[in-house]
C-alpha cells in the first residue's frame, strides 16, 4: 500500500514538474512568435487558399443536388432554385453499372492494399536488417527502376501479351502493389523504428525470420505500415489509368473509368442538359470514401 | 546510399553457406523481387520495340520481337520529322520546370505560413482543406473543373455575361490553359508538398531558435538563416527527383483535365499523352516507343547530371 502511495505521489509531482516545464516553454515561445498584425494577414491567405481547395468540391456537390430542370434554366449555381434528389434515386435504382463498378473498385482497392503491404512490408524488412548478405543486390534491384523504366508502350505489351493479364482484375492490381519508393520509406521506418536489440533477442530465442517478421516487426511497424496502406488504398481507388490502358471488359470496369466512360459516351460538348446533374453526382459520390481516408489522415 | 551498403554483412564462407544463412530473409525478399523482375525488368526488353518494326501477330511477344525486322533509327527519325515532335517536347519542358520552380516555392512558403502561425488549431484546419485535393483523382477534379468552364452553364461564363462580357468557349480557347493546367496542378500538389515540407521543419531542433532570438535574431533572419539552410537537403533531394522527371508528364493532368479537347492539343499534348493516343488511336507502336524511350532515356540523363551538379557544388546533398 505505502509503496503503491509513494509512486503515487512521485508520479503526480513528474506531472505537476511537466506541467511547469511546458508553462515555461509556452513563455519563452511568446517571445519569439510573429506580431498580430502578420498573424492575421498571413490568417487571411491561407483561408483563401483553403477556400480555393474546397469550394469547387462543395460546387460539385450542390450541383448533384439542383434540379434538372432550374440547370436547364440558369446552369449551375452556388444557391440553387429547387433542390432535388433524383440523380441519387436514379442511381440507386438504375445504376446497376454504377453498383458494379463500386464493386470492382472496393475489391482490387482491399486486395490490392493486402497484397501490396505484404510484398513492400516483406521486401523492406529483409532490407532492412544488417545481416543480410543479400542486401546491397537487392537495393540495387529496386534503385534502377526508379531512375530508368521501360515506358508505357513496354509495360503496356509486357502485361498483355507476355503476362496475358488482359481484362482481367490482375491487370488493375498487380501493376500497381509495389513501388521503389514505398520500399524505401517503409526500410528506414524499419530501420529507425525498430532497435536491433529487439531483434537480436528474439533470435537468441530461437525466432525464425517469418515469426519475427509477423509477431514483431509488423506490430511494432504499425504506424509505418498504416502510411504506406494508406498511399496503396489511395492510388486504388483513383486508378483509371490502368482500366483504360488494359480493360475492355464491361464488367469489370472501376469507378473512376466509369465517370470517364459516361462522359466520353454522351458527347458532352453538344449535349449536356439531362445528363450533368447525375455526373456531378457520381463525382460526389465518390466523396464520403474520400472523407473518410480524409479523417484518418487528420 | 552508400554508407549503408559498407555496413552490410561481409561474406563469410562460400556461397552456399552464404546462401543457407541467408534463406528466410531471402525467401521474405523473393516475392517482392519476382513483382520487379516482372513488371520493371521484362518492360526493359520492350525497348527493344523502338528499333524495330513491330507487328503483333499470335505468336507471342517475344517471338514478335526477335522476329520483327530492325529498323534501328527509322522510328526515331520519323517521330523528330513530323512537326508534332518539337511542340511536345516543347510543352513537356516549359509545364514541368515551372512545376518544378513552383512545386518548391509554392510549398516552402505556405509551409513557413503555417509554422508562424499563432493559432495552432487553425493550423490543423489549413493543411487538412489544402491536402482535400490531393486525394481527389484528376477524373472528379476534370468534374469540378468543368463545373466552372462548361460553355453553357459554366459559372464562370456566368459572371461573365453578368459583367456584361461575351462567353468564352473554356475548352475550344488555347489561350487560357497553360494559366489552368499550372494552377490545377499547384491546386492539387500543394497540400501534400507543404505537409512534406512542415513535417522536416517541426523537425528542426528548437534551440537553434532558442539560441538566434537570445542573439536578437528577427523571424527574417531566423528564417533565412536557420530554416532554409536546414530545408535545404530534403530541397535537393526532391529537386534532384523531379528534375529527372522533366520529360515525364502528369497524364490525368493533361488528359482529363482538358477533356482530350482536340482544339486545346497545341497546349496540352505532352509526351505521355502523344505516346498514349499513337498507341490506342493509330497503333503507331514502333514509333510511340521510340518516344517513349526518348522520354526515359533523356529522364536518366538529366537525373545523373543533376546528381553531378549537385555533388560538385555541395557534396553532402547529392543522392548517390
Amino acid at each position: 500500500m505505502a509503496a503503491q502511495n509513494i509512486q503515487k505521489t512521485e508520479a503526480y509531482s513528474r506531472r505537476k514538474m511537466q506541467k511547469r516545464i511546458k508553462k515555461l516553454e509556452d513563455e519563452a515561445c511568446k517571445y519569439n512568435q510573429i506580431k498580430t498584425p502578420t498573424n492575421i494577414a498571413f490568417n487571411i491567405i491561407l483561408t483563401i487558399l483553403s477556400l480555393i481547395c474546397v469550394i469547387p468540391f462543395i460546387f460539385v456537390i450542390i450541383i448533384s443536388f439542383t434540379d434538372e430542370s432550374s440547370l436547364a434554366m440558369n446552369g449551375y449555381r452556388f444557391i440553387p432554385e429547387k433542390l432535388s434528389f433524383y440523380a441519387y434515386e436514379y442511381i440507386i435504382s438504375a445504376g446497376e453499372n454504377i453498383l458494379k463498378s463500386y464493386g470492382v473498385t472496393i475489391l482490387i482497392t482491399v486486395v490490392g492494399t493486402i497484397i501490396g503491404l505484404l510484398l513492400t512490408g516483406t521486401y523492406a524488412y529483409a532490407l532492412s536488417r544488417k545481416t543480410y548478405a543479400y542486401r546491397k543486390f537487392f537495393t540495387t534491384v529496386i534503385t534502377i527502376p526508379m531512375l530508368f523504366g521501360g515506358g508505357m508502350i513496354a509495360n503496356y505489351l509486357i502485361v498483355t501479351k507476355v503476362l496475358m493479364l488482359k481484362d482481367s482484375l490482375w491487370a488493375l492490381i498487380l501493376p500497381l502493389c509495389l513501388n521503389s519508393f514505398n520500399i524505401i520509406v517503409l526500410r528506414t521506418f524499419f530501420k529507425t523504428s525498430i532497435p536491433d536489440a529487439v531483434v537480436e533477442s528474439a533470435k537468441i530465442d530461437g525466432a525464425s525470420e517469418w515469426r519475427l517478421f509477423f509477431q514483431i516487426v509488423i506490430p511494432m511497424a504499425l504506424p509505418g505500415l498504416a502510411t504506406i496502406g494508406l498511399f496503396l488504398t489511395l492510388g486504388y481507388w483513383n486508378d483509371w489509368f490502368n482500366a483504360m490502358m488494359y480493360m475492355d471488359n464491361k464488367d469489370l470496369i472501376p469507378l473512376q473509368y466509369l465517370l470517364i466512360q459516361i462522359e466520353s459516351s454522351i458527347d458532352w460538348l453538344a449535349n449536356n442538359k439531362a445528363t450533368m446533374g447525375v455526373d456531378g453526382i457520381m463525382a460526389a459520390a465518390n466523396m464520403p470514401k474520400e472523407t473518410i481516408k480524409m479523417a484518418i489522415v487528420v | 546510399m552508400k554508407a549503408d551498403t559498407k555496413k552490410a554483412g561481409k561474406p563469410k564462407g562460400n556461397f552456399l553457406s552464404r546462401l543457407k544463412a541467408n534463406k528466410e530473409l531471402l525467401i521474405l525478399s523473393m516475392p517482392g523481387a519476382i513483382w520487379f523482375l516482372f513488371f520493371a525488368y521484362l518492360p526493359l526488353f520492350g525497348i527493344l520495340v523502338a528499333f524495330k518494326k513491330f507487328r503483333l501477330s499470335g505468336d507471342g511477344f517475344f517471338y514478335n520481337l526477335f522476329t520483327s525486322e530492325t529498323v534501328w533509327f527509322d522510328n526515331f527519325k520519323f517521330l523528330f520529322s513530323s512537326g508534332d515532335a518539337w511542340i511536345i517536347v516543347r510543352n513537356t519542358v516549359l509545364y514541368n520546370l515551372t512545376f518544378i520552380i513552383l512545386g518548391v516555392a509554392v510549398p516552402v512558403v505556405l509551409a513557413l505560413l503555417l509554422n508562424e502561425i499563432k493559432n495552432k488549431g487553425m493550423m490543423k484546419i489549413y493543411q487538412s482543406s489544402m491536402f482535400l485535393p490531393y486525394f481527389l483523382s484528376w477524373v472528379v477534379v476534370s468534374y469540378c473543373v468543368f463545373a466552372f468552364l462548361n460553355p453553357e452553364k459554366g459559372y464562370f461564363n456566368a459572371i461573365i455575361q453578368q459583367f456584361g462580357g461575351d462567353p468564352v468557349s473554356w475548352y475550344t480557347e488555347t489561350k487560357f490553359w497553360p494559366f489552368i493546367i499550372i494552377f490545377m496542378s499547384q491546386w492539387k500538389g500543394m497540400g501534400y508538398n507543404t505537409v512534406v515540407y512542415l513535417a522536416s521543419i517541426c523537425g528542426i531542433d528548437k534551440t537553434y531558435y532558442e539560441a538566434a532570438v537570445l542573439d536578437g535574431a528577427s523571424k527574417w533572419q531566423q528564417i533565412k538563416y536557420i530554416t532554409l539552410p536546414l530545408l535545404k537537403p530534403v530541397i535537393t533531394i526532391l529537386l534532384i527527383m523531379s528534375v529527372g522527371g522533366i520529360f515525364k508528364a502528369d497524364f490525368g493532368l493533361f488528359y482529363q483535365l482538358p477533356k482530350n479537347s482536340g482544339p486545346l492539343y497545341p497546349v496540352t499534348n505532352v509526351l505521355d499523352t502523344y505516346i498514349f493516343r499513337a498507341l490506342k488511336t493509330s497503333g503507331e507502336i514502333g514509333m510511340s516507343s521510340a518516344a517513349a524511350l526518348f522520354q526515359s532515356t533523356v529522364g536518366f540523363v538529366l537525373i545523373m547530371i543533376a546528381n553531378k551538379i549537385v555533388s560538385k557544388v555541395d557534396n553532402e546533398n547529392a543522392l548517390f
